[in-house]
């Protein structure tokens, strides 16, 4: 049982660079595990996914990409808010020629790019529908919905749809869709887990969104931290490295019993590699501090110095699940 | 590094962008999360240091480093940054964007008292001017166009709002401007002039079912809204559409070099290459590549396959700990190094001729003027 039984809505949101994409890739994966079904969506019209699970690229309709580990099986959408605008015009008025003279006049395009409040309520929208849908035998088509949403500078007028919406379009049916979304959005079945580096921004941006989703009302779930280095060093040589007091003799040793050449150029870059290494480690600690102070469930993820591929993907759920994240 | 690599892109010499003193403006742009904002700021810096009347006009600085500038009250007008070195003859000024002020101001400058406080409390104008995608990015080339009107800087430095596409800082104005201007507005708000009679014949027709089409979707108040907005912007018509195209014309002169900035990973690289092709499609002037954090890669003679051998041979043996340590971390960075170079070998294949800045991974975060300088010392390259 992981952390978050009964959410039905994962929203994965962190800094632009922090893998959010890969985070939640790996939380779809582990919330698939031992036999379920789950939707990972995304919304910037980025074709991350594709990209993340190694398919062609994703268009507006539910793809099996990849299979979890114990039968469960992961699906994608690409949600692109034309096709949404499109679909929603078709399904609730039968618009015909008016739909298409509202596509001439550019109000499609006016909805969704110049308008993101209209266009986060289709997007939006095409989750929230997706997360209830039920299918021929009345249990839901999906087990979990993962949702690879916008960066954390945005996250919260995103999901905000209801306020953004209702200064506009006070009345008629998106107001009402904007209502149904935001009443799951603001529900225990919704949680929003952000990605972080151990870096100053991504960290500040961190605190910033949960004090903004806090505000609107919104479930924070886990904080995600990833690329996490291998320590390596021990706590008294980090500050001996700081220092670049390392005992530059016992590298030399080191160096020629590991059959390595042991010049100064070596030994010069190694300890330099050290005190860099150090000297990050300790932001790294202060950086952590405060992360550990938003008091939520916090979930580490090892940094891969080649890069993320599917097998990594995998390795990345198994250490989501082993930490209870799923 | 092997200087002779045959698919070595050429070196982006930053100190001679800017040091020439024909160069006026320089536009940071790339994804979200590169360091765009810490490169313009570093670019200013170095840039009033070498002696350059510089004013760097950021979006949305972290903010210990806006701090660090002097930056601490968003009131949308340049400020003398200080511990600047003005040695050279050259100063800093540095002001962060306010959008809906500066919509605010657009508005006011070009209409009558009485009728901008009308826009101004309408609902519509509200959510326009503070939160429509694009315009960020119509603001930023506003401001950047107001600040070229003035005398007061001969160097200035923009930064772009973090979008979701590099490329939205160019078409985001056109796209707000000809919304404002176009037949969609016009329609919503009932002042649609018409031409022909035939013309005017199918938009009668079609009238009536958009715009109740419309108050179906949107409701009738917005509509409203729309239509009061409208008309009271009358006298502003043409001006959005015509004030946007004037700063991208701007932006194709020779004066204007555009600097993309970008981190060695696929995404940002992929932006990267949007980017440069659209900047040679619409013949802007490219000046280069910034590429932020890239891993330096001095194997010191011991490469990675023998860093790990020799780690491992200690481990086995159980002596040397320090030493194996520190080989895994050499070894480590030596991987990213690789993978920095294999990312980065992806833009230059495609763009072989686009210079190339390469600035070193630090180990800290950038907060403070030494730490801009430093990022300014290292894009500018070993030879400076």
């Amino acid at each position: 049982m992981g952390d978050w039984e009964g959410v039905r809505l994962h929203v994965v949101t962190g800094k632009g660079g922090t893998g959010k994409t890969t985070v939640a890739g790996a939380l779809a994966l582990a919330l698939a595990a031992g036999g379920g079904r789950v939707l990972i969506v995304e919304v910037e019209e980025r074709q991350g996914l594709a990209q993340l699970f190694d398919v062609a690229p994703l268009s507006y309709e539910e793809l099996r990409v990849a299979p979890a580990p114990g039968g469960g099986e992961v699906h994608a959408l690409a949600i692109d808010a034309h096709e949404a605008m499109h679909e929603y015009l078709a399904m609730f008025y039968r618009l015909g020629r008016a739909g298409r003279a509202l596509d001439k006049l550019g109000f499609v395009d006016f909805a969704t790019t110049i308008a993101p409040g209209l266009r986060d309520v289709l997007v939006t929208g095409k989750t929230y529908e997706a997360a209830r849908r039920r299918d021929s035998s009345g249990g839901f088509s999906y087990d979990a919905v993962v949702l690879d949403a916008p960066p954390t500078g945005r996250i919260a007028r995103f999901l905000d749809v209801n306020s953004s919406v209702t200064s506009l379009a006070r009345v008629g049916p998106i107001n009402r869709q904007a209502a149904a979304i935001t009443e799951l959005i603001h529900s225990p079945r919704t949680a929003v887990h952000i990605v972080s580096l151990l870096e100053d921004m991504p960290v500040q941006e961190t605190a910033d969104a949960v004090d903004e989703l806090h505000a609107a009302g919104i479930t924070v779930g886990g904080v995600v931290v990833n690329q996490v280095r291998e320590p390596h060093l021990r706590a008294r040589e980090l500050t001996a490295a700081r220092r670049r007091r390392l005992d530059r003799d016992a590298v030399a040793e080191g160096l020629r019993a590991a059959g390595l050449a042991d010049d100064d150029t070596v030994v010069d870059l190694l300890t330099e590699r050290a005190r860099e290494h150090a000297e990050r480690a300790a932001l790294e600690k202060k950086q952590r501090e405060v992360l550990d102070g938003l008091d939520r469930p916090t979930y580490q993820l090892p940094r891969y110095p080649d890069g993320i591929d599917p097998t990594a993907l995998y390795e990345l759920a198994g250490t989501l699940a082993d930490q209870g994240a799923a | 590094m092997n200087p002779a690599h045959p698919h070595r892109a050429p070196h982006l010499d930053v100190d001679r962008l800017i040091d020439d003193r024909r160069i006026r403006t320089v536009v940071c742009c790339g994804s979200g999360g590169v360091g765009k904002t810490t490169t313009a700021a570093a670019l200013a810096l170095r840039a009033a240091e070498r002696g350059r009347r510089a004013v760097v006009l950021t979006i949305d600085p972290a903010r210990r480093l806006a701090q660090s500038m002097g930056l601490t009250e968003l009131d949308n007008t340049p400020r003398a940054v200080s511990g600047v070195d003005t040695g050279s003859g050259g100063s800093l000024d540095a002001m962060m964007l306010d959008m809906k002020r500066t919509f605010d101001e657009v508005v006011e400058e070009h209409t009558t008292p009485e009728k901008a406080r009308q826009i101004l409390a309408n609902p519509f104008y509200q959510a326009l001017s503070s939160s429509f995608a694009g315009t960020q990015e119509y603001m930023a080339m506003e401001k950047l166009g107001q600040l070229r009107h003035r005398a007061d800087w001969d160097l200035i430095v923009v930064d772009t709002p973090p979008s979701r596409s590099a490329l939205d800082f160019l078409d985001a104005p056109e796209r707000l401007g000809s919304f404002l201007d176009g037949r969609l507005i016009k329609l919503l708000s009932g002042t649609a002039k018409t031409g022909g009679r035939t013309y005017l014949k199918v938009l009668h027709a079609g009238f009536t079912v958009v715009s109740s089409a419309l108050t179906k979707i949107l409701g009738g108040e917005l509509l409203r809204d729309v239509q009061t907005f409208v008309n009271a912007l009358d006298t502003m018509f043409g001006g959005f559409r015509e004030r946007a195209d004037a700063t991208y014309a701007l932006l194709k002169r020779p004066e204007t070099a555009f600097v993309v900035v970008a981190a060695p990973e696929p995404d940002a690289l992929r932006e990267a290459s949007y980017f440069v092709d659209r900047l040679s499609q619409d013949a802007m002037p490219l000046a280069g590549l910034v590429l932020n954090r890239v891993h330096a890669d001095h194997t010191g003679g011991v490469g990675i396959e023998q860093a790990i051998a020799g780690a491992e041979r200690l481990e086995a043996a159980d002596e040397h700990r320090l030493t194996a340590a520190l080989l895994r971390l050499h070894a480590e960075r030596l991987r990213l190094a690789a993978r920095d170079a294999r990312t980065g070998e992806r833009f230059t294949s495609a763009h072989p001729d686009v210079p190339v800045a390469r600035v070193p991974a630090l180990a800290g975060d950038v907060h403070d003027l030494d730490g801009l300088r430093q990022v300014g010392a290292l894009s500018a390259g070993p030879e400076s």
